[in-house]
């Protein structure tokens, strides 16, 4: 299985091809025929990586990733060349071409929201598409998160695929009712008759000193609610892939973004790609120990792997992309082979995305562990103002090498 | 009086607070018995307010035998009166059956019965085409079997079998009917006007950016007094009329939010009211009556299908039982209800048919006698249905069944031959 996984994870690095993306619109589950389709796909958008775009510069593996990836040092220049391939943007921008591609795509994908319209949404995502689909099709609306929250709902009931917008993630907390009560649970409580293919995004996250209640990470709140899938989103390539398969299922999707990535440059294909919305990323392929994050920590992950490499380590990086449900797969063919288990999460450690993964690799994978698991998770605190504090609340590479260098003696 | 609705809608001019019928009788009689703080009494002449703004069917029918007896002039044909008597027949006599079976352990857990408000659900619903959308509250029985379900299918669901209209998944505070375009049965207070706003801004867009010039489906919001004090309710009125969708909202006003009195709760106890606030009409109606219910709905929903935008209406009406099955019911003043079981809205309106001549009291038997077997037949159906088997516990949490992900042997879980037995692990 090692042996197999390492043929694959090898160039996981890379973006998988297009045209042999998973649509998963496309395959009806469960059946044989999906199935096949599925392996099918897992097995070339892993190995088909040499004939890529943009992200061959990724494909170099973690240095470039690590100069391309801290959105606070914009100074990859390592990864852009203007002879090749695909196009260079910014993760916003990435997250936008998503939406306009499937706004061109089905007339019934609609954004609503808090200044989506005209101001373009807070962090731009959604500029220049009102313009462009007018101001039905991407709705501002009133400062009510709760009803116009109700309100996608309604209308994917009714046959729209709405984007809702939280200007920022915190703000979703006013709509909890309507994301767990309706969003959540509508599908099972109606016998099945009405579907809600709603997603629910905006930017969350621990920011620049942006204050307590600006700094949430509610994918914990979340998770627990039954039928509702949870991603996060961490590049250019993989948010533009994320947005559009989330938009396509039919369950309700939140999509976590985070302030700090915005501004992450990448160069993408200019073919049309999706993401599968289940699958975790393989980011950097190792030996020694797991390191399973996701988000922001991913960049402080490859900056300690850039550390930990140097004093000959050698830790395989995975960014687990689907917050629920976990891709077990991926997860647990790294921990058959490293044996050990670091989580870099900046989620709260109390009931956080970290401490349901341990649950679950410890209900899986406790026979292959060769160490109790990980855990770095941020500080049960409210998120303080003051940088210093701000800093020591989430997880820094220094202590992410400290962790690993413990759990490999 | 000919035009009651648009004097009424008229509520912002000083015109219609004017008290142009002296003989008419508030018939908020209770509720000012019970004014919880004598200072408003002293300082806002509600009474007054509340006259020019309320019609009783006793108003009309007197209108209506001063003028000319010819059936012409009646409010109603005789097949209309004989649906809405059915329906009203049908809801009573349903929920009557709820109760029964509820003592006799045949179904559990909240069961909120709508007796004596039946006027509103009939009223308003049997106006509606099958495409018009419904969406209800924890008392949603009767508005589902209003909109065309079958009471097999909501016994059945009440029963918490698979043959009932959400396949014993969703119980009597859930009840869906894509067919019927019932979009619940909402358990909580005030949830369901945001997602009834958005099945009407679906009208909107169909009709606006997808060109489907022929989308005039309308959307009718039920929803209590207590629901009004909600916020909810106050962003969702603002969202309608903002961008005239195509929705009405109904209050059922009776009064009582389980145990707390609507005059306890609310300062200004008009809900009506609020509707001219937002910049759209805002009716009282008696809602015992279902002949005013209807007329007022008429136009309420004739303004939304033509795109004028929303409507917010006040139907005034009681529960006859409690809260719930499970309320004593101990607290409300046993003259408030005797009150209003003499304005009972079924008796009313059959007092009225055998008055006007439009049905014969043998006629209106024979539907009582009908429905009396269709909720029989309902009870039999419900508890020779099969209860739900265990494979149907995993179905249905997603619609796409891959938001179960991807199991250690790399396989989406949902292809786990244990899965579709409902007894895997997720």
């Amino acid at each position: 299985m090692a042996a197999i996984f390492q043929g694959i994870g090898a160039a996981t690095a890379l973006s998988p091809t297009p045209s042999n993306c998973f649509d998963s619109k496309k395959l009806p589950l469960p059946s044989r025929r999906s199935l096949s389709g599925r392996k099918a796909s897992f097995v070339v958008v892993r190995s088909d990586g040499s004939t890529n775009f943009g992200s061959g510069s990724r494909s170099q593996k973690a240095q470039k990733l690590i100069t391309n990836a801290v959105a606070t040092k914009p100074d990859s220049a390592a990864s852009t060349s203007a002879s090749k391939p695909g196009h260079e943007l910014l993760l916003f921008e990435a997250l936008r071409e998503g939406l306009e591609e499937e706004m061109d795509r089905d007339p019934n994908v609609c954004v609503m929201g808090e200044d989506v319209g005209h101001y373009g949404g807070s962090y731009k995502v959604t500029r220049g598409l009102a313009t462009k689909y007018g101001d039905l099709r991407v709705l501002d609306t009133p400062i009510a998160e709760n009803s116009f929250t109700g309100m996608g709902i309604g209308a994917a009931m009714t046959g729209l695929r709405p984007i809702v917008e939280g200007m920022n993630m915190g703000f979703l907390l006013l709509a909890f009712n309507q994301i767990s009560n309706n969003c959540g649970m509508l599908h099972y409580t109606s016998g099945g008759q009405f579907k809600i293919p709603i997603v629910i995004r905006g930017p969350g996250g621990v920011g620049r000193q942006l204050g307590a209640e600006h700094s949430q990470r509610l994918e914990s709140y979340f998770q627990s609610i039954p039928g509702i899938q949870m991603v996060a989103c961490s590049t250019p390539y993989n948010a533009k892939g994320l947005m559009k398969a989330a938009i396509r299922s039919d369950n309700p999707v939140i999509l976590f973004e985070h302030v700090l990535l915005y501004n992450l440059k990448e160069r993408i294909p200019d073919e049309e790609y999706i993401c599968n919305l289940e699958e975790a990323e393989m980011v950097r392929p190792g030996e020694h120990v797991t390191i399973l994050t996701y988000s922001r920590m991913r960049y402080h992950v490859m900056q300690a792997a850039k550390t930990l490499v140097n004093k000959g380590y050698d830790p395989e990086v995975i960014d687990i992309r689907s917050l629920k449900p976990f891709d077990l797969h991926t997860i647990g063919n790294s921990i058959k082979k490293t044996h050990r288990v670091l989580i870099v999460e900046e989620c709260m450690r109390t009931g956080g995305i970290g401490a349901s993964l341990t649950a679950a690799i410890t209900e899986n994978f406790h026979d292959y562990l060769d160490a109790p698991i990980v855990c770095l998770s941020s500080q049960d605190v409210p998120t303080p103002y003051a940088g210093t504090l701000e800093e020591w609340t989430v997880v820094q590479p220094a202590q992410i090498v400290t962790a690993v260098e413990q759990l490999c003696q | 009086m000919s035009s009651t609705f648009s004097s009424s809608i008229n509520t912002i001019t000083p015109r219609s607070f004017t008290n142009n019928n002296p003989s008419l009788t508030p018939f908020l009689g209770s509720a000012r018995n019970l004014r919880f703080n004598p200072l408003t009494n002293s300082t806002l002449p509600i009474p007054r307010l509340r006259q020019s703004n309320i019609f009783a069917v006793s108003d009309v029918k007197q209108k209506h035998l001063n003028s000319s007896p010819s059936v012409g002039n009646l409010l109603i044909t005789k097949e209309e009166a004989l649906e809405l008597y059915e329906d009203m027949v049908l809801g009573r006599t349903f929920e009557d059956m709820c109760a029964q079976m509820y003592y006799r352990g045949k179904m559990f857990g909240f069961v909120h019965l709508y007796n004596g408000q039946e006027a509103v659900s009939t009223g308003f619903i049997k106006l509606l085409t099958k495409k018009d959308t419904v969406v209800s509250t924890y008392r949603d029985h009767v508005h589902a079997l209003s909109k065309g379900v079958p009471a097999r299918e909501v016994m059945s669901e009440l029963f918490g079998r698979t043959t009932g209209c959400v396949r014993g998944q969703g119980g009597s505070m859930h009840m869906f009917s894509k067919e019927h375009n019932l979009i619940g049965g909402f358990a909580f207070i005030g949830e369901g006007i945001p997602v009834a706003t958005g099945a009407a801004f679906t009208s909107k867009y169909k009709r606006e950016a997808l060109k489907q010039t022929n989308c005039d489906a309308v959307t009718v919001a039920f929803f209590g007094d207590g629901t009004c004090n909600n916020g909810q309710f106050y962003e969702c009125l603002n969202m309608a009329a903002l961008w005239k969708l195509p929705i009405v909202f109904v209050v059922e006003n009776n009064l009582w939010a389980i145990g707390m009195s609507h005059l306890r709760a609310t300062s200004d106890p008009e809900i009506w009211k609020k509707g001219p606030a937002f910049g759209m009409p805002g009716v009282h109606v008696d809602g015992m009556d279902v002949l005013k219910v209807r007329e007022v709905a008429k136009e309420a929903i004739e303004r939304a299908r033509r795109g004028d935008g929303p409507t917010l209406v006040e139907c005034e009406t009681y529960r006859f039982r409690g809260h719930s099955l499970a309320d004593p019911d101990e607290l409300r003043d046993p003259s408030e209800k005797a009150h209003y079981a003499a304005r009972d809205p079924l008796t009313a309106l059959k007092k009225y048919m055998i008055e006007s001549k439009l049905a014969s009291e043998a006629e209106l038997k024979a539907i009582e006698k009908k429905i009396d077997e269709l909720v029989e037949d309902s009870v039999e159906f419900a508890d020779a249905s099969p209860h739900p088997p265990r494979s149907q516990l995993l179905e249905n949490v997603f619609a796409d069944p891959k938001g179960f992900g991807i199991g250690p042997d790399g396989k989406y879980r949902c292809e786990d031959p244990k899965f579709t037995e409902g007894t895997a692990h997720v």
